[in-house]
Order: structure tokens, then C-alpha cells, then sequence
């Protein structure tokens, strides 16, 4: 057999092969991963139900605890290990906004605390920010327009 | 305060909570997988995408489905802003457009901005392995 075609044989067959299984694996932790930091969000904001919030407020304080617990594990060099295993499991949740807060800000330390840390902060925040901002802005502006919310006609 | 666990631990909601955020996080998986983008650009998308289906009364029935399982990921932030803009619409009129969706994210913003920079002033200096 030709050396370079078993070659070429071997590479189309890794090609093959390789990226699904590696989607697979990765879906795969990101859908427990994610699913189980979702999980956590569900029983603090049952939690808070039955304490006597309502539904806005519970939903709020789960968002600030996950927040806060995901920018002190990033702070000390946990969060990026589950990153790595758990990709979109971790980076989807709003654990991943507040990760995408506080990595490039250790980055710039050095820069100093107040263009560099201040500053950097908002390095991926910051469009996240623009864009939800600004969207939730034009959907007020239809919203106000058509006086209708398009499809359900609430 | 006496707290009812088995309403905690309903596990018909958690299992729902469960597989609707586990799902969310697959279709990120697939776009970072698959697609050439940054996880910056993944995450303007999931809010942006969360802001238009809140906004068009979609994202509601996933968050009465799922509840936290849909409210979590990055997609309910945008459906919480998009939701808080048209309440404060409704209320205000035009000046609801400015201050109702940042109103109803206040806490998990704030949150963000506050731990965000305790959690780099107390980080570790990262340690160069390999």
C-alpha cells in the first residue's frame, strides 16, 4: 500500500471521526453542567418562594448569589477548571457573565486598580451589556408603537 | 421560619428546571463547536436573542415551563429586560423604554459590577504552569 494514500486514508478518517465525538462529549458535560447550576438556581429560588418573596424578587436574589459565588470561584482559579470541562455548561448561565467579568480584570492588575481593573471589567460585560440594553430598549419603543407584543397579542 | 422541603424539592419542577437550562446550554455548545465565534459574541447573542423572544411574549411560556431553568442562562437576563420594558411601558409610556429594563436587571447588574471587582481584588496572581 502507498504510504502518502494510507496517510491521507488515516487523516479523512480522523476527520472524520474525531470532531462529532469530541461535539458529543462536550454537549454532553454542557448539558449537566448547565443543567445542574440551573437546578441550583430552581431550589435557592424555591427557597426564597416559600420565605415569602415573589416570583421578581426571588428571581432576582438567585441571580446575585449565583453572580456572586461564580466571580469569587473565578477569583480564586476554580471557575476556570470547570470552564474547561464544562464549556458552554458554565459559560451560558449567568455564572458565565459573571466569569467574563472578573478574568479579564485579573488580567490587568498590574495595570492598576482603577483603569485596570475598573476598566477591563467590561471587556465582555460591556457589549453584553450594550446589546441587551439597547434591544430591551427597542423592543419598549415597538411595544409602544403597535401597543401589542406581535405574536401572543398580550 | 418553618420552610416546606418538599415544595424545595418538587421534583417534577427541578427535573423540568433541569432539562430546559441543560438544553439552553447544548445550543451553546453546538455554536461554539461548530461556529467560529468568541464566547463574548455567544453571550451578546443568547441576551440579544432573550430580549427579542421576551419581547415578542415567546421566552414567557419557556420561563412558566422551566422557571429557573430558563431564567439562568443568559437568555432570561435579556427576557428580564425585555419583560421590565414593556411593564414599565405599559405604566410610563416612552420613558419606560429607558428605565424599565435596566430597573428589573438592577440586582443581578449590580451584583455583577460589586463582585466582580471584590472577586479581581482578591484573586490570586495567576501562577504560569507548564
Amino acid at each position: 500500500m502507498n504510504p502518502i494514500e494510507s496517510k491521507e486514508t488515516y487523516k479523512t478518517y480522523v476527520d472524520k471521526k474525531s470532531p462529532p465525538s469530541t461535539i458529543v462529549k462536550n454537549c454532553f458535560n454542557a448539558f449537566w453542567v448547565g443543567g445542574l447550576i440551573c437546578t441550583v438556581g430552581q431550589v435557592i429560588f424555591n427557597i426564597c418562594k416559600e420565605r415569602g418573596f415573589d416570583a421578581q424578587m426571588s428571581s432576582t436574589i438567585v441571580s446575585i448569589l449565583l453572580i456572586g459565588i461564580s466571580a469569587f470561584l473565578t477569583g480564586l482559579n476554580l471557575f476556570n477548571k470547570i470552564g474547561k470541562f464544562a464549556g458552554a455548561g458554565s459559560l451560558i448561565p449567568i455564572t458565565g457573565f459573571a466569569n467574563s467579568i472578573v478574568s479579564p480584570a485579573m488580567e490587568y492588575k498590574s495595570e492598576g486598580y482603577v483603569m485596570g481593573v475598573g476598566g477591563k471589567m467590561f471587556t465582555v460585560a460591556g457589549p453584553v451589556l450594550v446589546f441587551g440594553i439597547s434591544t430591551a430598549i427597542i423592543v419598549g419603543i415597538i411595544y409602544l408603537i403597535f401597543n401589542t407584543q406581535s405574536i401572543t397579542l398580550v | 421560619m418553618d420552610i416546606d422541603w418538599s415544595m424545595v424539592f418538587d421534583w417534577v419542577t427541578l427535573l423540568k428546571c433541569f432539562l430546559t437550562g441543560g438544553i439552553i446550554c447544548i445550543i451553546g455548545q453546538i455554536l461554539i463547536d461548530k461556529t467560529k465565534l468568541t464566547p463574548a459574541r455567544i453571550l451578546v447573542i443568547f441576551v440579544t436573542t432573550g430580549a427579542i423572544l421576551g419581547g415578542l411574549g415567546i421566552y414567557k411560556y419557556l420561563v412558566d415551563f422551566a422557571g429557573s431553568g430558563a431564567t439562568v442562562p443568559l437568555t432570561g437576563f435579556g427576557y428580564n429586560l425585555a419583560k421590565g420594558t414593556i411593564e414599565e411601558v405599559q405604566q410610563s409610556g416612552l420613558i419606560g423604554a429607558f428605565t424599565g429594563g435596566v430597573k428589573s436587571a438592577a440586582g443581578g447588574i449590580a451584583a455583577a459590577v460589586f463582585f466582580g471587582y471584590i472577586a479581581s481584588l482578591i484573586s490570586k496572581p495567576k501562577m504560569k504552569k507548564q
